[in-house]
């Protein structure tokens, strides 16, 4: 049976002769290689009314219901404000969006408005391509400095050769916020005869006092790799100061991850998982799984996001409490940041458009309209804060974390490879397979790779 | 009638072939049509990512040549090394324990005379008929730290919360078993149709010799379905050398990086870390990889026959 035969003789015949006849060509676009600055529009326009029908086409990944239904009633609204401008929305999930814009970016037939993942990894990399729109004159025109605070503005800033994260141009709008934290229930911690912890030291107490009493202190559910970093990133800030968890989770120069305050968080997180902490098997545990058992008993404590308290309320209601810690310089300081940003494509047909949409998809009515659709808005969240409950809790939280103290940025936002990195190197350390020590240095392969680079 | 036979050769020869169907192109020209949707869907990209693996490419951009580079890397990769070892390991779960299964199940059932055949074998073979990214979501659960298999394991009387996809000692076993769970019923369903195609004098024969079971099974049953066998582990170490789905749905690589697989780094490498180039070197070497294997297992099973 020469099932392979003739495969064998095609492919050394006819492919590896189309092998060497195709090395001449390059992939991709090379004509992209121009200067990265040419991106920022010369002249800013404000008056949209005076540019004639306008089609506007927006790609977005709001598909949820609550973010969906806002987004339309924006849409909406915008056209009925600008009868001159049709907008053309099409709308996927959002990892199809990604894959798909890494496309179309590189094409000549780009949208006017795409949201793109702050991470280097992606708009990072758009950046150093000169592929999105620098938003500085329009941000200087609509007063957006103003609106937005620093520590948000912050996500979407890079520098121009997207060296540096977090500070120079600006490349997006969020339209919401998101924050890690502590959720507990509230009559687990009265069963313990315990108070809500209002300190990393009152945490950690509190924990030891569940573990004591035959209670599971933490859940998580670690099997996809990336719940881990949501557990790591706010303990981090009780041992190491903010700017150098920024500098570390940006990917820009001048910190490390081998120093003392690094390595006895990353011990405590391995203290965590091999006295078990986080139950018998936090890396067999399934992600729903583990919130899903969270709201049935299990477990005194979730450290987790604040996306998840619509569904946990919904089956705990008023026995679900959110916390956030103050870190190591006494601020609120815990992982956090914005919902995926708008972006302007460099080569999109309507830029001015484009930046009177992103006006008013950020303006204070729309953040309103969020939270009337149970989104959480990035500005104006403790005046929009629901009057109770956990989503009270998360919107305050939010609005002391991003106006007086400061949003930590997901550690996968660090390198291109730093989601794949930190979320093997967690699973290790939980696991018991590698020690903190070795973890750490993985860790600043990584950062002082790229940053070195 | 004594003119019969000769002429047909001779009509044969007297009629020349027009000068179309006389070339030797003209096979090639009815092979056309299929040949250009093939080479267009088939051979272009294989020759594309082919192409790529000598560049380093972002994905989008422009891209800069590097020869070999890419390979180069490869051969001090040790995630790539972790890889290939586990896909190897992967290859006994998928192929050469199935088979093993396959081969006593089937002369069991082809000797029985089992009541209700159809049935069994349309169950058995059930596995290769659901999507496998619901054999994973329900593996997902039997594994759990709450699941089935925990369940069963309390029931037989010794508590268990081993989280099984969690534990970097269990972890590839436990996909592995997937993919046994996947194999067997289609390596045995191939080898059951081997073994009744045989003659039913050599079984006759060999209990007339005095054989036993066992004998019967290794001086007329295993010989008789070698072709059925190199058939068996063609298919299955195929599929276990380009396992990607159900590594990516039960565990995406972890505990760290126990359960990692070659098809996995290719999606790994050029989505999460947008380096394509790398990406494309770990496909052509998996591709000869696949083929180097299977054509020495298809040698092997072809020398046998003889």
């Amino acid at each position: 049976m020469p099932l392979f035969r003739p495969a064998l003789r095609v492919l050394g015949g006819g492919a590896l002769a189309g092998v060497l006849a195709l090395t001449a060509c390059a992939p991709g676009d090379n004509s992209t290689s121009s200067a990265p600055t040419a991106s920022s529009p010369s002249a800013v326009s404000t008056d949209i009314s005076a540019l004639g029908d306008v089609e506007l086409v927006v790609w977005d990944q709001e598909v949820r219901g609550s973010q969906n239904e806002a987004l339309e009633a924006l849409n909406a609204a915008f056209e009925d404000t600008y009868p001159n401008v049709t907008i053309k929305r099409t709308s996927q999930a959002t990892d199809d969006l990604k894959q798909q814009v890494t496309l179309a970016l590189g094409g000549t037939d780009v949208p006017d408005i795409v949201q793109v993942n702050n991470a280097r990894g992606d708009m990072g990399q758009f950046v150093s391509a000169g592929q999105l729109t620098d938003l500085t004159g329009y941000a200087e025109a609509y007063g957006w400095t103003d609106r937005f605070t620093d520590s948000v503005l912050s996500k979407v800033r890079y520098s121009s050769d997207a060296t540096t994260f977090g500070d120079g141009n600006l490349y997006g709008l969020p339209q919401t916020g998101e924050i890690v934290g502590i959720f507990y229930s509230q009559s687990k911690l009265h069963a313990l005869g315990l108070e809500a912890p209002t300190s990393w030291d009152e945490y950690l107490t509190a924990l030891d006092t569940a573990m004591e009493a035959g209670e599971q202190p933490m859940v998580l559910g670690n099997l996809d790799k990336w719940p881990a970093l949501h557990v790591f990133g706010p303990l981090q800030s009780n041992f190491v100061v903010a700017d150098d968890i920024v500098a570390l989770g940006m990917g820009n120069a001048g910190s490390t991850w081998l120093d003392d305050g690094n390595t006895a968080a990353m011990e405590q997180f391995e203290t965590w998982g091999s006295e078990g902490y986080f139950g018998s098997s936090p890396n067999g545990t399934d992600y729903d799984a583990a919130w899903t058992a969270f709201t049935k008993g299990t477990g005194v404590f979730l450290p987790g996001g604040s996306w998840l308290a619509t569904d946990m309320e919904a089956v705990m209601g008023d026995d679900l409490h959110f916390i956030t810690l103050a870190g190591l310089d006494g601020q609120v300081v815990t992982t956090g940041g914005t919902g995926i940003p708008f972006s302007i494509p460099a080569k999109a047909e309507n830029p001015d458009v484009a930046a009177a949409y992103l006006d008013f998809i950020t303006s204070d009515e729309a953040m309103k309209m969020i939270a009337d659709n149970g989104g959480m808005p990035v500005n104006d969240t403790a005046e929009l804060a629901p009057a109770d409950g956990v989503q009270n809790d998360i919107f305050t939280a939010f609005a002391t974390v991003s106006e007086t103290g400061t949003l930590l940025p997901y550690l996968d936002y660090a390198t291109p490879t730093f989601s794949d990195t930190a979320g093997q190197g967690l699973q290790e350390v939980l696991g018991g397979q590698r020690s903190a020590q070795q973890v750490l240095e993985a860790f600043e392969d990584d950062y002082s790779a790229f940053v070195g680079s | 009638m004594t003119t019969l036979p000769s002429s047909a050769p001779e009509r044969r020869a007297r009629r020349r072939p027009s000068a179309v169907a006389a070339s030797r192109a003209t096979p090639y020209l009815y092979l056309l049509p299929a040949l250009v949707v093939y080479a267009a869907f088939m051979l272009y990209p294989l020759v594309q990512t082919a192409n790529y693996s000598l560049y380093e490419w972002k994905g989008f951009g422009p891209a800069t040549f590097v020869g070999a580079q890419n390979y180069l890397d490869l051969l001090a990769d040790r995630a790539f090394h972790a890889a290939i070892w586990h896909a190897l390991v992967l290859v006994f779960f998928y192929a050469i324990a199935p088979t093993a299964v396959g081969l006593v199940l089937a002369s069991v059932l082809r000797r029985g005379r089992v009541r209700g055949l159809g049935i069994f074998r349309a169950l058995i073979f059930l596995p290769q008929v659901i999507a496998l990214v619901v054999v994973a979501v329900a593996w997902r659960h039997i594994y759990a730290t709450d699941g089935t298999l925990n369940a069963l394991l309390g029931a037989l009387g010794s508590h268990s919360d081993i989280g099984w996809l969690g534990d970097a000692d269990l972890a590839l076993p436990a996909v592995g078993l997937i993919g046994f769970w996947l194999s067997t019923g289609l390596v045995m369903l191939i080898l059951l149709a081997g073994m009744l195609r045989i003659p039913r004098e050599l079984f006759e024969a060999a209990r007339l010799d005095g054989a036993s079971a066992v004998q019967e099974f290794f001086a007329v049953t295993l010989p008789s379905v070698r072709g059925e066998i190199a058939t068996a582990l063609v298919l299955t170490i195929i599929a276990a050398l380009k396992t990607f789905d159900l590594v990516y749905m039960t565990t995406a690589g972890g505990p760290g990086t126990a359960t990692t697989v070659p098809s996995y780094e290719v999606f790994n490498r050029a989505f999460n870390h947008k380096n394509v180039g790398s990406a494309a070197a770990v496909a052509v070497v998996l591709t000869v990889l696949v083929f180097l294997i299977n054509a020495a297992v298809s040698r092997i099973g072809e020398e046998k026959d003889r």
